[in-house]
């Protein structure tokens, strides 16, 4: 059964992931590109979960953690530096 | 189509497949809100719940498949979902924080890059 509904389930995620790259591209101001790089990193996680099920190993796991902490780093930085002009203060 | 897929019980994989539909459903949603919405506040909460969403179904259901191949809980998932569900609101909460910065900014003149159309620039 799981196998019937792959191919939807991957099309989905492709979809949103093509959806969001097109709001990176297009988007008219600094925190549309950067919700958009959030969303694609999002959706690109959950896709190697789905990978990870479907060729039936945890190997992936370790991965999807690892783009988790990156792209959440990557936002905080983006977004301070829309906020503030610099990433880390000087004093 | 000969992916590796265990062959799990009947049950599980019903409950893996409806999760994985739904989590899918939420995905999709949430990246078409954010390509079709009309500014940027509104298209900012399609993404942090809807994908979220479609993040901890897609967990969920690895969940069932690797416990119930094993016979023992699978715990990985349990580590990506909570800090999925941690950081998302406050990643949230900065560039809606940025936004306004830049929305602020237009206000006094400098109206290059305004992200927020006018009703919610004052």
């Amino acid at each position: 059964m799981t196998a019937a509904v792959l191919p939807f389930v991957t099309l989905a995620f492709v979809a949103g992931l093509f959806l969001s790259a097109y709001r990176l591209l297009r988007g008219p101001s600094a925190p549309d590109r950067i919700l958009a790089l959030d969303t694609l990193y999002v959706n690109a996680l959950a896709l190697l979960v789905l990978l990870g099920i479907v060729l039936d190993t945890k190997l992936y796991f370790e991965a999807a953690l690892v783009i988790a902490l990156l792209g959440f780093v990557g936002t905080v930085a983006l977004a301070r530096f829309v906020l503030r002009g610099d990433i880390i203060e000087p004093r | 189509m000969s992916t590796g897929i265990a062959d799990l019980p009947l049950w599980a994989d019903a409950l893996v497949a409806s999760l994985l539909v739904a989590a899918a459903g939420f995905a999709f949603v949430g990246s078409l809100g954010l390509a079709k919405l009309s500014d940027f506040f509104s298209r900012l909460h399609g993404p942090t719940k809807a994908a979220t969403l479609g993040v901890g179904g897609m967990l969920l259901a690895s969940m069932i498949h690797f416990g119930v191949r094993d016979g023992a809980v699978s715990l990985h998932e349990v580590l990506i979902a909570v800090f999925v569900f941690l950081t998302a609101p406050v990643s949230g909460h900065l560039l809606a924080k940025a936004a306004l910065h830049l929305a602020g900014r237009s206000l006094e003149g400098d109206a290059a890059a305004s992200p927020a159309k006018d009703d919610y620039a004052n």
